[in-house]
């Protein structure tokens, strides 16, 4: 009984925390490398599901193949992550870098703000929802139990491959071998010649376009609405710190342990399902303060 | 000191004569010079480089503890009910600052965002104790033994919130200006050289945790009582951010700066609210960074830098 | 001292002021209050959108009593402690004579006392809680509307009455207070109406949560025949396309007491066979008042304009907007004066009625509102490209609101099984 409750929930947790991770690991990994806590990151996450819903229904619209959603969603969230994300790297963040944490922190929550009233000016404050994606693809029967290929295998398939594509180009490739390097120790890596600017530039459009990824995976099986980017952000902001900051692989285990938590307290206590999140993030601050997967880092006198 | 003195009481009589002005700004002054409280609790930690991404704790602390005794009818006054609900925040903050003082920089704002988020969960979930997302409604205390009707009450509790905050800012001023405040500012530019000295940073900080929650509790008992109304979002993460966010505005620099970010908040946010009722988060926002980027040391820093260099 | 006497002085006014006839004003100014901002926009915006059209109808006739009419829209998104100060300098600095609050529960039990405490006619234009005039004394406050315990009990009574040899229930409730609230009402009338009836689940996902994945399993595991959803807006929706993807819309009986206003957004999602509630007799194709010319011809305008069929918060303005203009003419009339003073205009709302664009409300002396409540199970219609209603229950709202000086939450225990079948129920089905 135990196990078969722990596979369910496996199963049930898995799509949650698979889209959780899209957006936490893209935070972490701005946070990395620009030492940056973007609050604008859930709008990412928002405006990425939106034009990815508005893709669909133009492809809906227009009669073409609807597996064209996925390439759609990829495409929408590449266009959210550079163009916009691109935008307010260059026009605004970069003007603030040499600033205090706090500040950097604020500007993006005005960001936030703003890209708040401009969501509802553009998609108005009906629940989009375009359930393309999910019903392509049918149902399988597990346990007696039906679950949707969408949210059982694609979803989590999608966050494994930007987990191992992350893996690889941080560790084998030259370009993520200097975002490592400036992740570690920037001071150093500028030293070396490394041109922050442009790895800067580089990471944030790389972090936003994951938030609007795992918006767009999120559009195939949730209603946009108004206000979802400020849910979301505050939920990457506790894997990310569970996981500490800047940890890849370690902001995948965390959203999983919060995906996971999450519906074994539907089955267990579902009164506390809610705080499940906050919960493991407390606890886990308690026990390793810089969150499971950080470094020691040495005080500097 | 002296300049912070001299603004002090002139913003203090500005307020006096705008509220018998326009006496329907009174109210709204009065939240603002409430929530101006939280935001000198959030200063006093800014001192030390630290943000509370979770004030929105003590501050709904403070509401609830006066809801709660409002609703239990054990007919307490204002007066006593204001110092309780900053004593309960106080005592959260004490226990809870155990932990929360060993973090630094964004640690700090997170471990303080997660047990906020908590709270605001249980605030929502304990349906039955706490009215869950509808919040309590907290019927008029009396204020100074007399009860009192709408018009008497609010130019009272305007008084009553001016001077709650003319002696906070007092007490602040002088604890920041004390070594246990100057302990705070060690803590930013270097911990390290500060242990070497022989204070304990944790412990510094520790106390100036327990004095921003006091002052957040003040606060909110006040919102509590003068709203009439608390809700679970007082401790929500935008409701921090908006401290934080006050706390720029106003400038960290000195004490008045709280109060006078507060008001400049309240009205932005009023007029934003009223002439663009769709829009109000943009203009919130934009100004932000203007002030950021125009006047990173917030508006009163703005003023006084003037004044020092001719 | 001075400050003292100012107040005094304001306080004699107004005593003055309200004891006799008021001077006619240039405009009459409203404040309302409701969600331009967050989730509930869903509901705040279309508010917002009949009530500016409505306006412009009302002041191209004249006005109200000749006075033109002038509103002030208050963002219920922007929290409480915002709120009430928004409402306050509305009231106190803009003047307005007559507030209309608001779509949130939480917001009008908020708001209500504060109504009383600036003596504002406040009107109750959407707000469902049960509690603000079980628990309360108001005399400032009015209800244009029914409110859960008549919404729940409809609900139960249709669900007992169509559907009456199920045996187990489960139900799924947003975890906030109304969502609470509507949970424990249905509950409780339908153990007093089927006592043998089996609760096997009672989930409360989180307000506004993204995913439904595990309660959607549950459902499927525990099988329930008859499962309960009071969510709304964009909660509704993904819980609808989420079990309908899994195949988990076909195996039981649903109730969405608040499901009429997702009806056109769900399009094909929503299978038949679905009960579908619309706090109150909302329905855009409503069987009594489709044929109705200002019905037919709303409905046409306020999809031109906003590219959608009405939902039910549009009709609930109506109500408001009409009890309004109805209570200030009775005003006038029966007190001989050009403009009511607000005392005048306050005795005109009690047991006043008036119809906004469906069937007549009317307002009882405790000032709660009793409206009809329209129930319909989901049926595919070519003509639409979403579900639509059918075997449609028109329940009367004296016969579903609970009696005044009662509490729903005890009342709904007494109910008797044999209310499903009263003959004051209409029932409207296409086969007839």
């Amino acid at each position: 009984m135990f196990l078969q409750t722990v596979l369910l929930a496996t199963l049930d947790g898995l799509s949650y925390g698979a889209q959780v991770f899209l957006v936490a690991v893209g935070l972490s990994l701005i946070f990395g490398v620009l030492r940056i806590v973007n609050v604008a990151h859930g709008s990412f996450y928002a405006i990425g599901a939106y034009v990815a819903a508005s893709f669909g229904l133009l492809l809906a619209a227009s009669g073409l193949s609807p597996w064209l959603s996925y390439p759609a969603m990829a495409l929408s969230a590449v266009l959210v992550g550079v163009l916009l994300g691109g935008l307010l790297e260059v026009t605004l963040l970069r003007r603030i870098y040499g600033k205090e944490q706090v500040l950097q922190l604020l500007v993006t929550f005005a960001v936030f703000m703003i890209f708040e009233d401009l969501q509802k000016a553009i998609w108005g404050v009906s629940p989009y929802f375009v359930n393309t994606p999910l019903s392509l693809l049918g149902t399988v029967n597990i346990l007696g139990i039906n679950y949707s290929l969408y949210q059982l295998v694609v979803v989590p398939a999608f966050a494994v491959v930007v987990l191992l594509t992350l893996r690889y180009v941080l560790r084998s490739t030259r370009i993520g071998r200097i975002v490592t390097a400036v992740t570690d120790d920037r001071e150093a890596a500028a030293a070396m010649g490394v041109d922050a600017a442009k790895v800067y530039l580089l990471t944030f459009m790389i972090g936003a376009s994951l938030a609007a990824f795992g918006g767009a995976l999120a559009s195939g099986s949730t209603s946009l609405v108004p206000g979802m980017g400020s849910g979301m952000i505050i939920l990457s902001f506790a894997v990310a710190a569970t996981a500490g900051l800047g940890r890849i692989e370690g902001a995948a285990v965390a959203a999983l342990m919060i995906g996971l938590g999450r519906s074994i307290a539907v089955y267990t206590a579902p009164e506390f399902d809610v705080l499940v999140p906050y919960l493991i993030m407390f606890v886990v601050l308690l026990i390793k303060p810089q969150g499971l997967f950080s470094v020691p880092q040495t005080r500097k006198v | 000191m002296r300049p912070e003195v001299i603004m002090g009481a002139g913003a203090a009589l500005a307020l006096c004569v705008a509220t018998i002005i326009a006496p329907w700004a009174t109210v709204m002054l009065t939240i603002a010079l409430a929530v101006g409280l939280t935001v000198l609790g959030i200063v006093i930690l800014l001192r030390a480089g630290q943000i509370s991404f979770g004030h929105g704790l003590y501050y709904a602390a403070g509401a609830y503890t006066v809801a709660f005794l409002v609703n239990a009818r054990l007919s307490l006054d204002t007066l006593v009910l204001i110092p309780l609900g900053g004593f309960v925040a106080m005592v959260i903050a004490i226990a809870f600052g155990f932990f929360a003082v060993r973090y630094r920089d964004i640690f700090f704002a997170m471990i303080n965002l997660a047990i906020s988020m908590v709270a605001f969960s249980l605030l929502e979930k304990l349906y039955h104790l706490t009215g869950g997302g509808d919040g309590m409604n907290v019927a008029r205390p009396t204020l100074g033994g007399v009860r009192l009707g709408r018009v008497a009450f609010e130019t009272w509790m305007f008084y009553t919130t001016l001077a709650v905050a003319a002696v906070s800012a007092f007490l602040v001023a002088r604890y920041l200006a004390s070594p246990l405040g100057k302990a705070l500012e060690a803590i930013k530019s270097n911990e390290t050289r500060l242990e070497y000295l022989g204070v304990s940073g944790n412990s510094a900080l520790h106390i100036a945790y327990a004095v921003s929650a006091a002052l957040a509790g003040m606060s909110g008992a006040i919102i509590a009582i003068v709203t009439g109304h608390v809700a679970p979002e007082f401790a929500y993460w935008v409701r921090s951010g908006e401290f934080v966010f006050i706390s720029i505005l106003g400038g960290s620099g000195n004490v008045v700066g709280a109060f006078a970010g507060s008001i400049v908040f309240e009205v932005i946010r009023n007029y934003a609210a009223a002439f663009a009722a769709s829009y109000w988060q943009t203009i919130l926002g934009l100004s932000l960074i203007a002030i950021i980027m125009f006047a990173p040391d917030g508006l009163t820093q703005l003023r006084l830098r003037r004044k020092v260099r001719p | 001292m001075i400050r003292k006497s100012i107040g005094a002085l304001c306080a004699a006014m107004l005593a003055a002021s309200s004891s006799q006839a008021a001077e006619k004003p240039k405009e009459l100014v409203i404040g309302i209050t409701t969600f331009l901002s967050g989730p509930a926009s869903v509901f705040g915006v279309p508010g917002k959108n009949a009530a500016d059209m409505m306006i412009a109808d009302l002041n191209a006739k004249g006005g109200i009593l000749g006075v033109p009419v002038r509103s002030i829209v208050i963002d219920e998104g922007a929290g409480a402690n915002q709120l009430m100060s928004e409402y306050r300098r509305v009231v106190l600095n803009e003047k307005a004579e007559v507030m209309f609050a608001s779509v949130s529960s939480a917001n009008c039990l908020a708001l209500a006392p504060v109504a009383e405490d600036l003596e504002v006619p406040n009107i109750l234009w959407d707000c469902s809680s049960p509690r603000i005039f079980e628990d309360n004394k108001y005399k400032f406050n009015v209800r244009t509307q029914a409110h859960t315990g008549a919404e729940m009990l409809a609900a139960a009574l249709y669900l007992v009455k169509n559907k009456p040899n199920f045996k187990t229930v489960a139900g799924v409730n947003q975890d906030y207070a109304a969502g609470r609230d509507q949970w424990a009402l249905f509950l409780t009338a339908l153990k007093a109406l089927k006592p043998d009836v089996q609760v096997v689940a009672e989930l409360f996902p989180k307000f506004g949560a993204p995913d439904y994945s595990t309660e959607i399993s549950r459902i499927q595991a525990l099988k329930p025949d008859v499962i309960v959803n009071t969510s709304w807006g964009g909660d509704l929706d993904t819980f609808v396309q989420q079990a309908a993807a899994r195949g988990a819309m076909t195996q039981g009986t649903y109730v969405f007491p608040l499901g009429e206003s997702s009806l056109e957004r769900l399009g094909n999602a929503l299978p038949a066979g679905v009960v579908i509630g619309a706090r109150g007799d909302h329905y855009f194709d409503h069987p009594k008042h489709k044929s109705d010319a200002a019905f037919q011809d709303f409905v046409k305008r306020y999809r031109e304009k906003t590219g959608s069929y009405p939902i039910y918060p549009v009709f609930h303005m109506s109500q408001a907007m009409s009890a309004m203009q109805k209570a200030y003419e009775k005003a006038a009339v029966d007190n001989k004066v050009p403009w009511p003073s607000k005392e005048q205009l306050l005795a005109a709302f009690k047991n006043l009625s008036f119809h906004g664009l469906t069937s007549e409300v009317s307002i009882r002396d405790d000032s709660q509102g009793l409206e009809d409540q329209l129930i319909g199970t989901t049926v595919r219609n070519p003509a639409f490209n979403f579900a639509t209603l059918d075997n449609i229950a028109i329940y009367p709202g004296k016969l579903v609101t609970t009696p005044i000086g009662q509490k729903s939450a005890e009342w709904l225990t007494k109910i008797k099984s044999d209310l499903a079948n009263d003959p004051s129920i209409e029932l409207f089905s296409a086969k007839q």
